[in-house]
C-alpha cells in the first residue's frame, strides 16, 4: 500500500492541484504504476469525506487521535478483500474465459492470471490463498522435483509483479508436499513477497513441519505463525490470513480500517478517570460513527459490490465483509494514564499497569460489540491491533510494548497473552533472535508453544542480523530501504512505508533475543 | 529443611537436552578436571574474603566470618570469581527443592523439562530427588547431567524420578582419568554400562583435546562398553571441542581441536557403531 506524505487539507485553487499532479508524475522515487496510484490517490482526496462522517472526525483527527490509515477520502473498493480460490479452480471464471485447471502448470497460471485481475484497496490483492489447499492434489501428481520448480517460478512471479509486502499467502495446519517444497523454496529465493502464515495447531501440525517453518522463518522471515484454532473460533472455519495478519472470512473481507491513537487520546486527558468517561467515549463513538459513513459510501456510492467481477461470479460475498475498529499505542496510553494518576508502573513491568490495559480494551470492546452497523458481517465490527503506520509518533504498534522497553521472552509472550485475545481480525507480535536459535529448534518450537500456551494468537520470528525481515507485520528488506533512501526507485511499493523515524524503530529496535550456549 | 548451593538457574537452555528446558547449576564438584571451563563452581566458598575487597559494586561484605553476597547490587562482572583463590564463588543462593520449583514454575508452558548440572548434581542428591518428582507431577522432563561418579545402581529412587543421565566419559583408563580429574575411573565406565541397561542413558559426552587426552581411545571405550546396546538403541554421542574459555590460567595450554580433527573423531565414532553424533 502507497502512502505519500503529504498533507491531507483540501486543496483551494486550480493552480496548487495542478502542480501536486506535476510534483508526483516528477517523482524519481516513484515507478511508473507507483506514480498511477498516487495520482488516482490524489484525485480521490479532492472529493469530500463520506456523508454522515460527524464534525468530530474532523477535530480528532486535526489532533490525531484518530487516523483513517490514508485510505481516502472515498475510497471505490472494500479495503481487505479474500477471494474464494478454490471455487476459482473448480469452476474456473467466465469473466477469465479460463477452464478449471487440470495440472500444476495450469491451475498456477490460473491463480496468476486471476491475481493480476483481482485488487485490495490498493491494485495488488492482500491474500493468495491457501496454497497447500488449493496446489495439493495437483502437486502430489508431478515429480517433486517439477513442482518444486513451477512453484519456485510462481513465488518469484508473485514477487516481482505483486510487489507490495501486504500480498499474503497462508499454508497449513497440517503438513503438506506444497507446504514443505515452499519452506524449502523461500530461504533460496529471499523474497519479499508473499507474506506467508503458517496456520498451527500444536494437535495437527507436525513438529517436524513446524520446525522446518522455524527454520525458514530465521532465513527469511517467513512464515509467521496463527494460532488455527482462534482463528476458526472467533472469525470462522473458512478464515484466511490477509495482509499483515488480518483473520477474515475468505469469499468475503473488511471494508475499512479506522484506528484509534490511543497513546495520543491519553495525552489529551487529566486522568484516567477523564480518559474512562470523556475522552475515550468519544473517540469510540467518532469512530464508530465514521466506520458507519465509510461503509455505507462503499456499499451504496460505489461500483465495486454491484459490479465487480469477483462479486458477480461469487469469488467474494457482499455479507461476509466486515468494519475493523482498529487501535495503536496501547502502550503509551497505559503508561501516561498511569503517570498522570500518580503511578509510576509501565505495562509489560507492572500487573496494575497491565489491568488498566486490559479494562481499556474491554471499555472499547464494549462499545464495539454494542454497535449495530447494518452492512458488517453479523452487524458488527470486530477489533484490529493495527501495527502501526509512519505517522504514529507517541504510539506504538496496537498493543505491543514499547521496543526498548520489552521484558524478558517469557514475560513478554504472557504479556501478549494478556491483549491478544481482544483480536481476531488482527493482532501480533514479533520475536527476532540471533544465531543461537540455530542451534536447537526444538527449543524455539517449545518457546512458541508456550507462547500460544499463555494466550498468543500470532508471533513471529526472523534472525535480527538478517536483510529480510519482517518489519511491523510486513516484510522488507534492509538494503531496499538503503536504495530508497539514496533516491532510488525500488519495485516494493512498501519499502516507502519503512522511511521516517517511527517506522524505522521497528527496524532497529525490538529486542533480539539469545539463547545461552 | 536443608538447602542446596545453587551456582544459577538459567530459564531458557538449550545445550543441557532437548528442547527448551530450566538447567539448575549446583555448587561444587568431587571431580577437580583440568579443562573445566567453569572452575568456580567446584568448591565450596571458605569465606577467606579476599573477594569483599575487590567487588566494584559494593555487593560483597563480611558478615560474622562469613562473605555476604547482596544479588541486588551485582553487576556480574565475575570479579570475585577471578580473584577467588580457592575455585569458588561467593555468589551462591542456598535453596531447598520447593524453593527451586517456585523459580520453575512460572516458566512450565515454556519448557519441556529440567536439566540439574554443576558442579556434581548427584551430591546433592536428596534436592535432586525432591525436584524432580515435583518436576514429573507437572508433566516434565528431568534429566541429570553428571561426571558419573555417583553410585547410580544402589540409587533406584534417583533413577525412577530420572529420564536419564547425560554421561561424561572423559578418558579411557585410569591413570588418564586419574590425571585429569583427579578421581578413579571405575565408577564411571560401570555406570556407562548400568545406565544404558536401564535405559536410562540419556548421552554420552567427551570433550576432545588432541595431544593431552587419547580421544580416539576413549571413543573406543565408550563403543566397547555400549556394543551390546548400540544396535537397538539410539544412544547420542556427543563430542565437545576443548575450548579455552573459562579455563584456569594454568591449564591454558591445552589445544583446541580443528575442524578437520573432530570430523576424524566423528568417523571412528560411526565405525565403532554409534549413529547419533553431535559435535560441539
Amino acid at each position: 500500500m502507497i502512502v505519500l506524505n503529504r498533507e491531507e487539507t483540501s486543496v483551494s485553487t486550480n493552480e496548487e492541484m495542478k502542480q501536486e499532479i506535476r510534483k508526483i508524475m516528477k517523482d524519481k522515487k516513484l515507478t511508473y504504476w507507483q506514480r498511477t496510484d498516487a495520482l488516482a490517490r490524489y484525485a480521490e482526496d479532492l472529493l469530500d469525506y463520506p456523508e454522515g462522517t460527524p464534525e468530530e472526525f474532523y477535530e480528532l483527527t486535526e489532533s490525531r487521535e484518530i487516523s483513517d490509515l490514508h485510505e481516502g477520502h472515498g475510497p471505490w473498493s472494500a479495503r481487505y478483500i479474500l477471494p474464494d480460490y478454490e471455487k476459482f479452480l473448480k469452476e474456473g471464471s467466465s469473466f477469465l474465459r479460463l477452464d478449471p485447471p487440470k495440472d500444476l502448470f495450469e491451475a498456477l497460471n490460473c491463480l496468476l492470471i486471476f491475481y493480476h485481475n483481482a485488487h485490495a484497496l490498493d491494485r495488488f490483492p492482500v491474500f493468495l490463498g491457501r496454497f497447500d489447499v488449493l496446489l495439493e492434489d495437483f502437486v502430489k501428481k508431478e515429480k517433486r522435483e517439477d513442482a518444486g520448480k513451477m512453484l519456485g517460478w510462481f513465488l518469484t512471479s508473485i514477487d516481482r509483479t505483486m510487489s507490495d509486502s501486504f500480498v499474503q499467502a497462508n499454508i497449513g495446519p497440517e503438513a503438506s508436499v506444497t507446504g514443505e517444497l515452499i519452506l524449502e523454496l523461500l530461504p533460496k529465493l529471499q523474497n519479499i513477497t508473499p507474506n506467508l502464515s503458517l496456520r498451527y495447531d500444536p494437535d495437527i501440525t507436525p513438529d517436524d513441519f513446524a520446525k522446518k517453518a522455524l527454520d525458514c522463518a530465521l532465513r527469511c522471515a517467513n512464515p509467521a505463525f496463527a494460532y488455527d484454532r482462534f482463528y476458526k473460533e472467533r472469525v470462522g472455519e473458512d478464515y484466511g490470513i490477509a495482509s499483515c495478519y488480518n483473520g477474515l472470512l475468505i469469499g468475503g473481507g473488511a471494508f475499512t480500517l479506522t484506528r484509534l491513537r490511543l497513546g495520543t487520546i491519553s495525552e489529551h486527558c487529566k486522568d484516567s478517570r477523564d480518559f474512562f468517561e470523556n475522552r475515550l467515549p468519544l473517540c469510540v463513538d467518532t469512530q464508530l460513527k465514521f466506520m458507519d459513513a465509510k461503509i455505507n459510501s462503499i456499499v451504496n456510492d460505489r461500483a465495486f459490490f454491484e459490479s465487480d467481477w469477483m462479486v458477480k461470479e461469487g469469488f467474494v460475498h457482499p455479507d461476509r465483509f466486515v468494519g475493523l475498529f482498529g487501535l495503536v499505542g496501547l502502550c503509551e496510553c497505559v503508561n501516561n494514564l498511569m503517570a498522570k494518576d500518580g503511578k509510576s508502573g509501565r505495562m509489560g513491568h507492572d500487573p496494575e499497569a497491565d489491568r488498566l490495559g486490559v479494562k481499556i480494551l474491554e471499555a472499547i470492546e464494549k462499545s464495539v460489540n454494542e454497535h449495530y452497523c447494518p452492512y458488517s458481517y453479523k452487524h458488527r465490527f470486530v477489533m484490529h491491533s493495527q501495527v502501526g503506520a509512519d505517522d504514529d509518533e507517541g504510539n506504538s504498534a496496537g498493543t505491543r510494548i514499547a521496543y526498548g522497553d520489552e521484558p524478558e521472552l517469557y514475560e513478554h509472550l504472557k504479556n501478549c497473552g494478556l491483549y491478544h485475545r481482544f483480536f481476531p481480525s488482527g493482532v501480533g507480535d514479533i520475536f527476532p533472535f540471533d544465531e543461537t536459535a540455530f542451534r536447537n529448534l526444538d527449543a524455539l518450537l517449545d518457546i512458541f508453544k508456550g507462547g500460544f500456551k499463555v494466550g498468543v494468537k500470532y508471533m513471529s520470528t526472523y534472525l535480527g542480523s538478517g536483510d529480510l525481515i519482517r518489519v511491523t507485520g510486513y516484510l522488507m528488506k534492509r538494503s531496499e530501504v538503503e536504495k530508497l533512501k539514496n533516491g532510488e526507485a525500488v519495485a516494493n511499493d512498501s519499502a516507502a512505508l519503512v522511511l521516517g523515524k517511527s517506522p524505522e524503530r521497528h527496524m532497529n529496535e525490538k529486542k533480539v533475543r539469545s539463547f545461552d550456549v | 529443611m536443608y538447602r542446596a548451593p545453587v551456582n544459577k538457574i538459567i530459564r531458557s537452555s538449550i545445550v543441557d537436552g532437548p528442547g527448551n528446558r530450566t538447567a539448575v547449576f549446583f555448587q561444587s564438584c568431587n571431580f577437580n578436571c583440568r579443562y573445566c571451563h567453569n572452575p568456580e563452581t567446584i568448591h565450596m566458598c571458605v569465606h577467606c574474603g579476599r573477594c569483599t575487597e575487590s567487588c566494584p559494586a559494593g555487593a560483597l561484605r563480611m558478615a560474622e566470618g562469613k562473605v555476604v553476597w547482596d544479588k541486588e547490587k551485582c553487576v556480574s562482572c565475575d570479579t570475585c570469581i577471578k580473584v577467588c583463590p580457592n575455585d569458588a564463588s561467593p555468589k551462591i543462593t542456598y535453596m531447598s527443592a520447593a524453593q527451586i520449583w517456585e523459580e520453575i514454575e512460572d516458566d512450565l508452558p515454556f519448557i519441556r523439562g529440567i536439566t540439574v548440572s554443576g558442579g556434581e548434581c548427584t551430591l546433592q542428591r536428596d534436592t535432586v530427588v525432591e525436584l524432580f518428582r515435583l518436576a514429573k507431577q507437572n508433566g516434565l522432563t528431568t534429566l541429570l547431567d553428571s561426571n558419573g561418579s555417583y553410585d547410580f545402581q544402589n540409587d533406584l529412587e534417583l533413577l525412577e524420578v530420572s529420564d536419564g543421565v547425560m554421561l561424561d566419559v572423559k578418558a579411557d583408563c585410569e591413570e588418564r582419568h586419574r590425571w585429569l580429574t583427579g578421581q578413579s575411573i571405575s565408577t564411571v565406565l560401570f555406570n556407562l554400562d548400568y545406565l544404558a541397561k536401564m535405559n536410562k542413558l540419556e548421552e554420552v559426552r567427551t570433550v576432545c583435546i588432541p595431544g593431552a587426552l587419547e580421544n580416539e581411545k576413549t571413543i573406543s571405550k565408550v563403543a566397547e562398553i555400549l556394543s551390546p546396546y548400540l544396535k537397538e538403541k539410539d544412544i547420542r554421542y556427543k563430542l565437545i571441542k576443548y575450548r579455552h574459555f573459562g579455563v584456569r590460567e594454568k591449564y591454558q595450554d591445552f589445544r583446541q581441536p580443528d575442524e578437520e580433527y573432530m570430523e576424524h573423531l566423528k568417523e571412528l565414532a560411526l565405525e565403532k557403531g554409534f549413529r547419533n553424533i553431535v559435535i560441539i
